[in-house]
């Protein structure tokens, strides 16, 4: 495989990758370095590529694996992912509740969930994947797909109006 | 679209029985519509999504780093090299100023020398002198005493 074909078949998807690995490991900075390590493993076996008929789903089951082993790490010395989300609540009480304050609620409910959950809100709600390939990229069953998908959705929105309601009262 | 077919779609996105249309209508309604109080978390939770899929990778991407690294580490080590051997030839071969220099130094220290050998040898002579008298005394003394 040619460099320019390789481009074209793997560049379509870079964004994609970027956001598993950034939903994942927090950081832009390290999934920025996590997408450029993974582009660089797929240059590598780029011979194999034409084995796989569907070589996006494989290369995000390649981030997948590739972010789980980099927490696994982290986890192992102890490091804990720093992220600088946190926010100034007497701030944010003071102002009103705007539409982009809740918009980060959001994203801090869904940095919450399990990492299973997490991966499957990510693929199915922003790439707008199918069951079928999140099952293909994730190893798991259609049905299995669903059911974390439902309890991620509904933990999310239980969340929300738990503290929007707390916000008023 | 109608409030009440809304209200249902959710309950079917909560369940995860919706399709990727039916999400995008939502995601749509959410995003142009004034929205009724009891559905205005959703308004966030469904722009979220809208939003972040819109975030993009702006790196560039690598595909052959190592072989670039390998590259450029020889040839900083090439430099070094160069430099530290220049820098050593330096440091051995004299300059003119400082054969110059050198030569006078040791010239006068071959005069300074001279002088103290020249005393020295004066000296000598005095201490010799002294050695013959004390010589002779004792030649007197011991003739003496043996008598």
């Amino acid at each position: 495989m040619r460099q320019k074909e390789f481009l074209h078949t793997v560049l379509p998807f870079k964004d994609k990758v970027f956001r598993l690995a950034k939903r994942l490991l927090v950081s832009t900075d390290e999934a920025e370095d996590a997408t450029q390590e993974l582009y660089l493993k797929l240059w590598k076996n780029k011979n194999k590529l034409k084995q796989y008929n569907n070589i996006e789903a494989f290369a995000m089951t390649m981030t997948k694996n590739y972010c789980l082993d980099q927490l696994k790490a982290k986890r192992s010395n102890n490091l804990k992912l720093v992220h600088s989300n946190y926010k100034d609540h007497t701030i944010s009480l003071q102002r009103d509740i705007e539409l982009k304050d809740s918009v980060r609620k959001v994203h801090e409910l869904i940095e919450r969930l399990p990492e299973k959950q997490k991966m499957i809100i990510q693929l199915r709600d922003v790439e707008n994947y199918e069951y079928e390939e999140i099952g293909k990229i994730l190893d798991l069953q259609p049905t299995a797909v669903r059911v974390a998908l439902s309890r991620a959705r509904k933990t999310i929105r239980e969340q929300l109006i738990k503290q929007h309601n707390y916000g008023i009262s | 679209m109608e409030l009440a077919n809304i209200e249902q779609l959710i309950k079917k996105y909560e369940n995860a029985e919706t399709t990727l249309q039916e999400e995008q209508v939502l995601k749509d309604y959410f995003q142009h519509n004034n929205v009724p109080g009891h559905l205005i978390e959703y308004k966030a939770y469904f722009n979220y999504f809208t939003e972040s899929s819109a975030e993009r990778f702006t790196k560039t991407i690598p595909l052959k780093p190592r072989k670039m690294n390998w590259k450029w580490l020889s040839i900083a080590a090439l430099v070094v090299v160069m430099v530290s051997i220049y820098s050593i030839n330096q440091s051995r071969g004299l300059s003119e100023k400082d054969r110059l220099e050198a030569v006078n130094a040791y010239q006068e220290t071959q005069k300074a020398l001279q002088l103290i050998s020249k005393n020295l040898n004066k000296g000598e002579h005095v201490a010799v002198a002294g050695l013959q008298e004390f010589g002779k005394a004792q030649h007197k003394i011991f003739k003496t005493t043996k008598k």
